[in-house]
């Protein structure tokens, strides 16, 4: 999935665009401080969202999916790739140029505990950014934050009490409003609901979608729960070890899943029916290490239908159906078979891959 | 959201405190006095099971924490029981005492300001009579924890210790309650354990420590270690909330598999009622230390009866079902230190009935294996009594 080819068509309909995103962080050895490694946590992630939709980014703990959301915001600089929101450069801006986009990109974090100071009451942690911003004018900033809160389900008294003094689901509103406040076009959601109780859980995908069809904000929704992500997600991405394995519609995806890994994953789902019969995929072994990634599909030390060409040539980033895309050998067409065995042959002459080797991964 | 709190102030005035903490005092040593009195005679923790069909029987446990704000009544009158060779699961939020309902079973609970105050907890020993396992002295607790009932905790990462090599940590377990086993035979034992979670290194795993491994082959550990001693019944404590949906299914089929070998009953608390579903044969729903709500698991998901159980149901997004909003049970958990004295339900619940307003509703049959706390049902099932709570203050 080297090349970007994901979607053609370049129109404003997409608020974020992610061309061939990559995020390593460099390992360094103890003494001279060289790097001796690299752990690819986003290796080539490619998507696009349009505006007012959301998008789900499902897949293991570790395979990328937070690195991911975190570049996109630059809270992290990149390795390589490029970030469009709205047709900006992430990137390319200078510090004060970036400083004035900020407003327009938000996050909430996954864990409502360590994410707002325990030092700064309710009020001030929304305002905060408000004030820096000159979002609305001070005589109006009362008011305004008022209007926020009231938005995210807090009421008006709240604004003097400190975060301690709240639960788990209302200090994620909390997160929320603060996001919110800056009127943003772009929300980051990295796990905002897997820290709460199932019943918490629903206030907050409910005030999300809420606030989502008040003010038509663009989600990018990051999460482990599929149950949730199927629920809020309009299209869905899958990652497995830093790559994106499959992107489409949520009900194409969940309907008809075509990568291997996503079938596992979506046939390990838990259903709250006692009588329904899952045909489970157990994959077996657990994630593989990104800093020494298996050669070839990442995926072929786990997969059921692993090829021989599987385990040399990566696959290519196809759309298979129409706005679905994956990357498997199963589904390459002509040409991109022709390439992956052309890598395949061209790999097994330079290096024979032992058996040995095979364990290791 | 939380309307009543405007005016109640969480604070408590100086002599408040202190009245409360010298309240404490007096009662935890009480109670730590009456249970080194305990220790002595056998007759005073054993008892019969009511049916011998049973491993455990919870009857009217109360446990409270005797905090510094007051008294919390964490498992209040809790009584259902655990058929040997089934999976009970017992589901509920965080804070609604399903932790420490096991947690008493174990006699793990921080003491001395957490105390099962009442009730008794029936251990089937296999032999016609069994331990009350609240007065039973920690000598014989130290044989039956690990041996007979043994525990899967929630975290893979804290449950190991960091130091010891695995094989190390297992074969303790054997040593321990198998004095007689040479070092030779534990080590046998241990390999055969590992090789029965399904490590297929087994023998580097042995000797390897515990960060070298994932959480999911740390959750197979902890397995391990739980079953090294066949136990009668096992508790999981919420087994795979730590963990990543493929592992978590591994892991799932690995204990439902490891339950039939062994013949051993699970106790299989968690908050995913996806796991539940799959796994337990029995359901019990724990609201604010309460049961309010156990039967089988057709009972509970196909004719959920409490309201809290219908709310929980249709709060949780289920793939292949599109739904417009999930809905979301209004309000929040009563304060645990100040409960209503009316149905702890009641504030949140959309629907009440007349008798709402009155006590505790009782345990409600309505049908062989379905029992429900609501009024509701009142006319249509047979009352089967009321949980029964512990006034402290006699203590």
């Amino acid at each position: 999935m080297s090349d970007s080819k994901v979607m053609t068509d370049t129109e404003n309909e997409y608020l974020l665009e992610v061309n061939n995103l990559v995020k390593w962080f460099p390992i360094k050895s103890s003494f001279f401080k060289q790097t001796i490694g690299n752990v690819k946590a986003v290796d080539g992630v490619s998507f696009k969202i349009r505006r007012g939709e959301t998008m789900g980014l499902v897949g293991e703990s570790g395979c990328g999916k937070s690195t991911c959301g975190r570049t996109i915001l630059r809270l992290q600089e990149k390795t390589s790739g490029e970030v469009l929101l709205g047709g900006q450069d992430i990137f390319a801006l200078s510090k004060e140029e970036l400083r004035k986009m900020r407003p327009k990109m938000q996050i909430v974090f996954q864990d409502p505990y360590s994410s707002l100071s325990p030092r700064l009451p309710v009020g001030e942690i929304i305002g905060e950014a408000v004030r820096e911003h000159n979002i609305v004018s001070p005589d109006k900033f009362d008011d305004y934050i008022t209007r926020v809160m009231e938005v995210c389900g807090l009421p008006e008294y709240y604004k003097d009490r400190y975060p301690h003094e709240f639960s788990g689901g209302q200090r994620q509103r909390i997160c929320i409003a603060r996001a919110l406040a800056l009127s943003p076009d772009f929300i980051v959601c990295d796990e905002p609901v897997s820290a709460l109780d199932v019943s918490i859980q629903a206030q907050i995908i409910n005030l999300l979608k809420q606030l989502q069809k008040d003010f038509g904000l663009t989600y990018l929704f990051i999460s482990h729960d599929l149950s949730v992500v199927e629920h809020i997600s309009d299209t869905v991405g899958v990652m497995y070890l830093g790559s994106m394995v499959e992107y489409a519609e949520t009900e194409k995806i969940f309907s008809n899943p075509l990568n291997p890994y996503t079938k596992a994953l979506f046939s390990a789902i838990p259903i709250p029916d006692p009588d329904a019969k899952i045909n489970r995929i157990i994959l077996k072994g657990s994630i593989p290490s990104p800093a020494n990634p298996p050669k070839g599909c990442k995926f072929h030390t786990r997969c059921e239908s692993c090829m021989e060409v599987c385990r040399y040539a990566p696959p290519e980033w196809l759309e298979v159906e129409n706005g679905h895309f994956c990357a498997c050998h199963l589904y390459n067409d002509e040409a991109a078979q022709k390439r992956a065995e052309d890598i395949t042959q061209l790999e097994k002459s330079k290096s024979p891959y032992t058996a040995a080797e095979q364990k290791e991964v | 959201m939380a309307k009543n709190e405007t005016n109640k102030s969480s604070y408590i005035s100086a002599s408040e405190s202190r009245r409360i903490t010298r309240f404490n005092r007096r009662v935890t040593r009480k109670l730590e006095q009456e249970r080194a009195n305990a220790n002595k005679d056998p007759v005073l923790y054993t008892t019969k099971m009511a049916n011998p069909g049973n491993v455990v029987e919870f009857d009217n446990v109360c446990t409270y924490f005797f905090t510094d704000v007051g008294t919390v009544k964490a498992v209040d009158g809790v009584s259902f029981e655990v058929p040997i060779g089934k999976t009970v699961g017992v589901v509920g939020e965080s804070g609604c005492g399903k932790s420490v309902t096991s947690l008493s079973l174990m006699q793990l609970l921080q003491r001395p300001s957490g105390q099962t105050v009442g009730g008794e907890i029936r251990f089937n020993l296999g032999d016609g009579t069994a331990y009350n396992i609240v007065n039973t002295p920690n000598t014989i607790m130290e044989t039956i924890r690990g041996n007979k009932i043994s525990m899967i905790f929630q975290e893979p990462m804290t449950a190991l210790n960091p130091v010891f090599r695995i094989g190390e940590q297992v074969d303790e377990v054997t040593l321990l309650h198998n004095p007689e086993m040479s070092k030779d035979d534990a080590k046998a034992r241990t390999l055969e354990m590992l090789e029965l979670v399904g490590i297929a290194n087994r023998e580097g795993v042995y000797n390897m420590y515990p960060h070298e491994l994932s959480g999911g082959m740390r959750q197979r550990i902890c397995i391990a270690i739980a079953l090294a001693c066949s136990p009668t019944l096992i508790i999981a404590d919420e087994p795979t909330t730590a963990l990543d949906v493929t592992i978590q299914a591994q892991i799932l089929d690995l204990l439902q598999n490891l339950k039939n070998k062994l013949n051993s009953s699970i106790m299989l608390i968690t908050h995913d009622l996806g796991v539940v579903a799959g796994m337990a044969d029995y359901v019990v729903v724990m609201y604010a230390g309460r049961v309010v709500e156990k039967g089988t698991a057709e009972d509970i998901f196909h004719h959920p009866a409490h309201p809290y159980t219908i709310g929980l149901m249709r709060s949780k997004p289920v793939v292949g079902k599109k739904v417009e909003a999930l809905y979301n049970i209004p309000g929040s958990v009563p304060n645990p230190v100040e409960m209503p004295n009316y149905c702890y339900f009641r504030d949140r619940c959309e629907m009440q009935c007349g008798h709402c307003a009155g006590q505790y509703p009782p345990e409600i049959r309505i049908s062989d294996t379905h029992i429900v706390s609501c009024y509701r049902f009142l006319e249509e099932g047979s009352v089967l009594g009321y949980p029964k709570s512990v006034n402290v203050e006699e203590l």
